[in-house]
């Protein structure tokens, strides 16, 4: 691992509040120039992690560097090189909008105004209205232009387009592809998953405290199940004695099932055997993957008795077993 | 249907029925106001039924023979007494419930006064403000229903504190302190209270911001207590034009007149029918003053940190300056009226002996600046809670995300209360001694008194040192620091009615403060003082710079 091109690495991070843990032995690693996607849902502990980063609070124990300085102890240093959106926008009731976003560009070390002005004209923003007359999705856009026109080789952004209406999802989309373009680095915690999917090279899941999954979404596709649906001329049958093979269901000529990365060759082979008539397949979606990480908070407060929290679980130690295998 | 339309039928149909409509959902809503405050009531009407029979029996421990209570009404019949307490006519008849009415009634009933204005602001403006107005509104409540409830509660509040003021007093078996004389005793007290919960009522339309219509409303309040201060020293001609002033001239226990409490009844209903004209006039949420719109980029000295925190704390640095100079100025015009006391009555020298000797234009001005001192020390708490509140906000987060340092950051806020708290005492010591020469043709007090105010700057400074090092250290006790000036007051203010002994004083930053110019400058505690603040201010600093900043 070398140091120039890790951004951001934490290791065992612990940070308590009174009886809370709210990091309980986090890592973390974001390389350099890459958009990493950092998910997980309210009160897991993405906040947290990121303020951390921000040396707005400190860590109980374990390590925080993020480019190569200690964000507690060279936090003005840093703050020069980095630009924060904050998931829910405070602004100064009796200052402008055009005001807040010069006070805390200029703070962070300079402000480009051409892309100020462009910023301002694509997000549709008015700044001459005053703080307490934005809207909650307007407050957002303030903070997103503030840290877009400054200089920071370095983003981060807790929830950053939480209020804004889809039109401007679009716009934040293609403006931080551009930042990435220019070899900015991203750390975007969210949990709008199409978003993530849309941006994130890097994905790490945030559970209670702790990273439960880190990889490229392609690695995490790949360590699970492939959703296949066929139709066939004659009911393609033996596929349940397939390895790789679950939860299929046969509707006459119709099947669906799930497919293990390692089983879709053959199952294709299987099918095709049959007189294929039509055929879909498609990845996990990221929610697919979200929900076998909570899965079972889920079961458990449908008061299910979780067939598909077991089915999780399972998934999650074979796959804990073969990342384990490839890793080592 | 807008406002316009509203008020045309409502015009049109005076009938029961419209006007039961635009009620709709009040009782409702005023028995959720009186849950929301079964806290806050109970204690501020416990805290001023405790002061008034705290009084009372220090009345009668201090003054318990008629000899002591002479002489209590001589040191009274000063232009400073009867500024402080209220018109000359109760010492006529200086029994214990006189002394009672004529030094607690000025000070109460404007605590009174505080207590609606908070009510009204509180059930009105701060719920349209937070938005929780308008979901309550969607629902089926009435036009006026907002309002009225909210008067409602003031009306509660000051009815409950009538009776309980009527009941313990009447009941205390104290010499001269009849039942009848209790019972307008606390209805004086409830006049004035509803008078002021009226004109929230006004302030609230008028501006959008809760914080704008208090200061409004609290700035009437200030206006009402300076013409009756100005009256009862002077020929009492301007005590007539004010709320406090008429409550004063019921004369309880002296000559239980009803009528003056009239004025009042005539101007609450005035005020508050105005109020409800205004508010068809405007929008939820809304106020009649438009917002206009800013500056769509930032100049130069907004994005340096003391630049910033100015333009946060420009509103209450320009509305406590204006307040503080006219406060001066207002006594200052007092001073000639001092000035020919001396002339009339020579056998006052005996009552100002206690003070060294010093000329009772002097005794005088050091009494009011330990007043002013106090109103800029509110100031200086006030300003160096900014931080706190900006913190707690969520606004403080993204701007120590940026390369502005802890230090920096809290530094331009500490210094603007610093520098805010020695200016509110210049301006104070200015009008003082501007308006005093004005009346007394000297023009030697201008520099005199402005420089005698200025010397309580050291203490101001350790109560911004005393903030910072609880902002540094235990963020959440910061509130704390608020008993600074009221210890100050109570010990300055009513210290000087009840004779504290003078330990009391010493435990104040401000009781370490010369008595200019009654009393010779000394140097060395006001160096001692400003060492203390520096270290308290270092001491605060280290301590943010190692905790976690709280988020929203």
């Amino acid at each position: 691992m070398t140091r120039e091109t890790t951004a951001i690495s934490v290791s065992d991070v612990v940070k308590t509040f009174g009886e809370t843990r709210a990091l309980d032995g986090l890592d973390l690693r974001v390389r350099t120039g890459e958009v990493h996607g950092f998910l997980g849902p309210n009160g897991a502990g993405k906040s947290t992690t990121i303020r951390i980063l921000l040396g707005l609070q400190r860590a109980d124990s374990g390590t925080a560097r993020m480019l190569d300085l200690d964000p507690w102890r060279d936090a003005v240093t840093l703050h020069r090189r980095l630009a924060y959106v904050p998931g829910d926008v405070e602004l100064w009731p009796n200052l402008s909008g055009g005001e807040a976003i010069d006070l805390l560009a200029r703070l962070r070390g300079g402000i480009n105004r051409a892309r100020r002005d462009e910023l301002i004209e694509r997000f549709d923003l008015d700044p001459t209205k005053k703080g307490r007359s934005y809207s909650k999705g307007n407050r957002q856009k303030v903070a997103i232009v503030a840290a877009l026109a400054s200089d920071a080789e370095l983003l981060l952004l807790d929830e950053p387009t939480a209020g804004l209406d889809p039109l401007m999802e679009v716009v934040f989309q293609d403006v931080i592809l551009r930042a990435k373009a220019d070899g900015k680095t991203v750390l975007l915690s969210s949990h709008i998953l199409a978003q993530v999917e849309k941006l994130c090279d890097q994905v790490s899941i945030i559970r209670q405290g702790r990273i439960v999954q880190s990889g490229t979404l392609q690695e995490m596709r790949h360590l699970t199940r492939t959703t296949v649906e066929a139709e066939t001329e004659r009911p393609a049958t033996g596929l349940g004695e397939l390895p790789g093979v679950h939860d299929l269901r046969v509707d006459g000529n119709r099947v669906r099932m799930a497919v293990d990365g390692a089983g879709l060759d053959e199952v294709i082979g299987h099918l095709s055997r049959a007189g294929v008539r039509a055929l879909t397949s498609h990845p996990p979606t990221l929610e697919e993957l979200m929900l076998r990480h909570y899965g079972d908070e889920l079961s458990a407060a449908n008061g299910r008795p979780a067939e598909q929290a077991a089915q999780a679980e399972q998934a999650a130690q074979a796959e804990q077993a073969e990342q384990n295998g490839t890793s080592r | 249907m807008t406002a316009a339309t509203a008020e045309k039928t409502r015009t049109t149909d005076p009938g029961g029925g419209r006007l039961a409509e635009a009620l709709t959902g009040t009782g409702t809503l005023l028995r959720f106001n009186l849950r929301r405050d079964r806290v806050r009531l109970p204690v501020w009407l416990l805290a001023l039924l405790l002061a008034t029979l705290g009084s009372l029996s220090s009345f009668a421990d201090l003054y318990g023979d008629a000899e002591q209570r002479q002489a209590s009404a001589a040191t009274m019949d000063t232009p400073a007494g009867l500024a402080l307490s209220g018109p000359r006519e109760y010492l006529t008849d200086y029994n214990l419930g006189s002394m009672l009415s004529h030094q607690m009634i000025g000070f109460t009933a404007v605590m009174v006064a505080l207590m609606s204005v908070f009510i009204v602001a509180r059930h009105t403006r701060t719920e349209e403000e937070t938005g929780r107005a308008e979901l309550v509104r969607s629902a089926v409540v009435g036009r006026h229903a907002y309002l009225t409830a909210a008067l409602g509660v003031a009306a509660v509040a000051n009815v409950a504190l009538a009776l309980l003021l009527a009941v313990a007093l009447g009941g205390s078996g104290v010499e001269g302190v009849t039942w009848g004389g209790s019972l307008l005793y606390g209805a004086a007290h409830a006049a004035v209270g509803l008078v002021f919960a009226a004109v929230a009522a006004v302030t609230v339309q008028i501006t959008a911001y809760s914080r704008g219509a208090s200061g409004m409303a609290l700035a009437v309040l200030g206006g009402a207590y300076l013409l009756r201060a100005a009256g009862d020293v002077g020929g009492g001609a301007l005590s007539w034009l004010s709320p406090i002033g008429w409550a004063q001239r019921t004369y309880p226990y002296v000559h239980d007149r009803w009528w003056p409490l009239l004025p009042s009844l005539a101007l609450l209903l005035a005020v508050a029918a105005a109020a409800y004209a205004l508010s068809v006039r405007r929008d939820v949420g809304a106020g009649l003053r438009p917002a206009a719109p800013g500056r769509p980029a930032a100049s130069r000295h907004l994005t340096r940190p003391l630049g910033f925190a100015l333009r946060l704390h420009r509103g209450l640095l320009i509305g406590f300056g204006v307040a503080a100079l006219l406060l001066g100025a207002s006594y200052g015009s007092l001073l000639s009226e001092v000035e020919s006391l001396i002339e009339q009555i020579g056998a006052l020298e005996e009552a100002v002996e206690g003070i060294g000797g010093a000329s009772l234009v002097d005794s005088f001005s050091a009494m009011i600046l330990t007043v002013t001192a106090t109103v800029a020390a509110v100031y200086a708490v006030l300003a160096a809670q900014r931080a706190r509140s900006e913190e707690t906000a969520g606004r403080a987060e993204p701007l120590l995300a940026t390369a502005l340092s802890r230090g920096r950051w809290l530094g331009g806020h500490l210094t603007v209360a610093l520098l805010g708290g020695a200016l509110m005492l210049l301006l104070s010591g200015l009008g003082f001694g501007v308006a005093g020469a004005a009346s007394t043709g000297d023009w030697a007090l201008v520099p005199r008194l402005a420089g005698a105010s200025l010397a309580y700057a050291p203490a101001l400074w350790v109560t911004v040192g005393l903030a910072a090092v609880l902002f540094g250290w235990a963020p959440r006790w910061l509130p704390l620091v608020w008993a600074v000036p009221v210890y100050a007051f109570v010990v300055g203010y009513l210290g000087q009615i009840f004779q504290f002994p003078h330990w009391t004083g010493n435990v104040s930053p401000f009781g370490h403060v010369p008595r200019l110019p009654a009393e010779d400058m000394d140097w060395l505690p006001l160096l001692a003082l400003t060492a203390l603040a520096a270290g308290l201010l270092a001491l605060g600093l280290a301590g943010f710079r190692h905790r976690d900043l709280d988020s929203k």
